[in-house]
């Protein structure tokens, strides 16, 4: 009778068991945005790409450790390794060939070989004028593609920059899309079949294939067979888009979903909310990274052409308390454009601190002396008198601009808040520079990341240039042209270091933005997920999944 | 009555035709439009690849000759292809379209089904304990914000409880068990949200009613309150309620967006929303004048319906 009871339990004991590896075969995270489309050249989107990085790998990525790494391919070129070879180019300019080699082991779901063939075909279809291609550039830099044999291939880039192997070349299956693209490649873009047939294992080659996508619902991933990579733990992913945050917290709750990604997910207020009330059942983890919160002036404005008035307005605001008070320091203020975890920051570029006093004289200095009403007016009795914008219905941008509309209030300066629908700020105000004081906004990059579309002269937008560029606050200044061009074809690491620092001491000393913090994504995590690293830069956590482990 | 209703039919595909030129026009004045968006998020796009892709687009165009290219286009059943979801508009919208006519059409029955006796039963016992608490319930119903009641549903019944889901759409090939779970709370938030204003407007009506002529002449004649209430007034009641029905109909579209977007429900509210914000041109239009058409079929229910509540009117 015992033995059996004990032979009872057993069974008992196994199926237990047996459900909880069952459990443990599938993870749900949850998101807030749905992809528009799974074809890796069509539109950039951050639900896209952390999706995609689940089914595929770009030939090289930054890591976690912001170094950069080859993905799909073997080797990274380097001058020294020889697989990158300067040359000259019939224009007389210089150039560049850089060799790669595909990983041996890379084949799509449907067991075909990754080759040079698929990344020819890539090529093709990304400098084809027809398919709306938005990122048509990175493909306009390559002159040409040599094929050495099915999985090696030398690029032959128009220009040596410093970044030469930072490609984030994104490979289509030629196999499968060329027949698609050849029948008019004008609307290629409306029947790729990453939106037609988005669960053809021949689309994969990544650790998972999609198996399931119901558009604005969800995608299923089943794990990839022929992934030559580390096996994942998950058999299925099930990624839910939950566009609502507070829906999005209760799903998390009530076991509908397992975890909430960093990238697109809770915003920080909203984890630290979270984390006060249900914290002890979650691993909750906070990166700050690439994400520049920051003040753009718009420097055509009589008031903020003036570099003391400028100055006085960044004196005048407590960041450090800005960022406690409001984000209980897991959001560090910044300094620069620069974060601190680049390895090009320099930590010897001046600061400014909080001084209310030194803001006052400067603004006296300028000629706002006369004080009506606590509110600055000059000679001419003008006001001094800002325009402060952001995207409506943000709630931490709103908080801030509280913030800095009464910090500012205190010597002297008058904040009008005027916030417009992301739509609107974005598409329009912001792009046309029709904001006429600050705009508060975030940029979000690469790890040495230089700024030319955001610093240069010629990348301030304009009618004149179908209003291109994205140096919003109409910033002008030889010098910092002069240093970005230098930095972007400069090969030795410490003479960029030392034009990257030159850079940072004018940017802080011209100040055309005013920093306010750099943001942090915050991660939600079961306390049974183990080996999610946060990037803190574009590149997604998923890039990495077969890394992630159930401790159940 | 045929030829009434065929009459109606040609006016409504007039409105139609007039309301796409108007929402074609009204979406082509928004500002920016989907190439600002790409050369906003990718900083390497130069002005001739903007203007490349806008060229490839159409947006180059005038408006009026991109409409008439669309309209054109539209006469033959290609209704475009929408930017945000890469498929072609009515594959995207017409599953949507059924989801938000099964959601809103389930939570009109029921809100309507509980607020007539109960409108009735107030309007007949006006400022007693029952019409007080309807009139409460009503005014709470009117007043609770649906995204903030939405919220609280969920964290009772899936939270808390475990009963249902806290969102989503019952998976492919679910049984109707299943799929009614994932109904409820979308159901029972839009009900909640929208059975107020109908309660008070059939209290309002019916009290009206009974303050006519014909209904203290129903009474002289020795008639019972049921037959009163049933044979006179309701039917009476029931024109400007079933006006008022008729024109918010359009409404419910928003009304549903709320509940849509906090239960991850695919339904055309939201749609019509991400379009809109995402400059799904194609998307937005027909999913505009999906709404107009529901409008103007509901309101042709409206005027059909008075004649069976009114006999006294007629249609040639």
């Amino acid at each position: 009778m015992v033995t059996r009871l004990v032979g009872l339990l057993c069974a008992l004991v196994l199926v237990l068991a047996g459900l909880g590896s069952a459990l443990a075969a599938e993870l749900r995270i949850g998101i807030t945005q749905f992809p528009s489309t799974l074809n890796p050249l069509i539109d950039s989107m951050l639900a896209k790409s952390y999706v995609l990085a689940m089914t595929r790998r770009p030939l090289t990525a930054y890591d976690q450790d912001w170094r950069l790494i080859c993905m799909l391919c073997t080797e990274l070129p380097t001058i020294e390794n020889g697989l990158a070879v300067p040359e000259a180019l019939a224009d007389g300019k210089q150039g560049i060939a850089v060799t790669y080699q595909i990983h041996p082991g890379a084949r799509w779901g449907d067991g075909k070989p990754v080759t040079s063939a698929d990344v020819v075909f890539t090529w093709e279809v990304g400098r084809h004028p027809k398919t709306g291609v938005s990122d048509f550039e990175a493909f306009r830099r390559i002159l040409s593609i040599e094929v050495i044999d099915d999985k090696t291939f030398t690029l032959h880039l128009d220009r040596i920059t410093f970044d030469f192997a930072a490609t984030g070349l994104e490979i289509l299956p030629a196999h499968i899309e060329r027949p698609i693209f050849e029948a008019d490649p004008a609307t290629y873009r409306n029947r790729t079949a990453f939106d037609t047939d988005p669960a053809n294992p021949g689309l994969a080659f990544g650790p998972y294939k999609v198996v399931e996508m119901v558009s604005g619902s969800h995608i299923v991933l089943a794990r990839n067979d022929t992934w030559w990579g580390a096996k994942p733990a998950f058999d299925k992913i099930t990624v839910r888009v939950i566009e609502n945050t507070a829906a999005l917290e209760a799903n998390l709750l009530s076991g509908a979903i397992d975890m909430i990604a960093g990238e697109l997910g809770v915003t920080i207020d909203q984890a630290l909310a979270f984390e006060k009330r249900h914290g002890g059942r979650y691993d909750i983890t906070y990166k700050p990274g690439l994400i520049y919160e920051h003040l753009d002036l718009n420097l055509d404005n009589p008031i903020l052409a003036d570099k003391r008035v400028r100055k006085a307005l960044i004196l005048a605001l407590d960041r450090e308390a800005l960022s406690q008070r409001l984000f209980a320091g897991r959001q560090p203020v910044a300094d620069s454009s620069v974060s601190p975890l680049d390895w090009v920051h320099d930590p010897e570029t001046p600061t400014y601190g909080f001084d209310p006093e030194a803001a006052r004289a400067l603004l006296d200095d300028a000629g706002w002396t006369r004080i009506e009403n606590g509110i600055r007016h000059n000679a001419a009795g003008e006001r001094l008198t800002l325009e402060l914008m952001t995207t409506a219905g943000n709630r931490s941008r709103e908080l801030v601009e509280q913030v800095l509309q009464s910090m500012w209030r205190e010597v002297g300066i008058e904040t009008r808040i005027r916030n417009e629908p992301a739509r609107v700020f974005f598409g329009e105000t912001v792009a046309k520079r029709k904001f006429t004081g600050a705009a508060m906004f975030a940029w979000l990059s690469s790890p040495e990341s230089v700024p030319r579309t955001t610093l240069r002269s010629d990348q301030v937008p304009s009618a004149e240039n179908a209003w291109s560029g994205q140096n919003y606050t109409g910033f002008r200044n030889p010098e910092m042209d002069d240093l970005i061009d230098r930095i972007e074809v400069e090969l030795d690491r410490a003479k960029r270091k030392v034009l990257w620092a030159r850079l940072q001491r004018l940017y802080v000393e011209e100040l055309p933005v005013i920093p306010l913090y750099w943001r942090a994504n915050a991660y939600v995590l079961p306390k049974w997920l183990s080996g999610l690293r946060p990037t803190g830069h574009q590149g997604t956590t998923t890039l990495w999944i077969e890394e992630w482990r159930d401790s159940r | 009555m045929l030829t009434y209703v065929a009459q109606r039919l040609i006016e409504s595909a007039l409105v139609l035709l007039i309301m796409s030129f108007v929402v074609y026009g009204l979406i082509g004045l928004m500002p920016g439009d989907p190439i600002d968006i790409m050369v906003s998020s990718d900083p390497n796009m130069t002005p001739q690849d903007a203007a490349r892709l806008r060229a490839l687009y159409g947006l180059d165009r005038p408006i009026v000759e991109r409409y008439l290219n669309w309209l054109g286009a539209a006469l033959q059943g290609d209704f475009g292809f929408s930017r945000l979801h890469a498929r072609p508009v009515l594959e995207v919208l017409l599953p949507r379209l059924g989801n938000t006519v099964l959601l809103m059409g389930l939570s009109f029955l029921l809100a309507f089904a509980l607020a007539l006796p109960a409108g009735v039963y107030a309007a007949l016992r006006p400022r007693g304990a029952g019409d007080t608490a309807i009139n409460l319930f009503a005014f709470a119903g009117i007043s609770l914000p649906p995204f903030w009641l939405a919220i609280l549903l969920i964290i009772l019944f899936a939270v808390v409880l475990g009963w249902l889901p806290a969102g989503g759409m019952a998976p492919g090939g679910a049984g109707l068990g299943v799929q009614v779970q994932y109904l409820v709370l979308p159901i029972a938030t839009l009900t909640l949200a929208t059975i107020g204003g109908i309660l008070r407007f059939v209290r309002a009506a019916t009290m009206e009613a009974l303050r006519q002529d014909y209904v203290r002449t129903a009474r002289a004649k020795g008639l019972s309150e049921r037959q009163v209430v049933f044979g006179h007034v309701l039917r009476n009641a029931m024109i400007p309620v079933v006006t008022i029905l008729a024109l918010n109909f359009g409404a419910l579209f928003s009304g549903a967006l709320i509940t849509e977007t906090m239960f991850g429900y695919l339904g055309m509210g939201k749609a019509i929303y991400d379009a809109i914000l995402g400059n799904d041109f194609n998307l937005a239009l027909i999913g505009l004048l999906l709404a107009t058409l529901t409008t103007l079929l509901a309101n042709l229910a409206a005027d059909l319906c008075y004649t069976w509540l009114d006999p006294r009117i007629t249609y040639r």
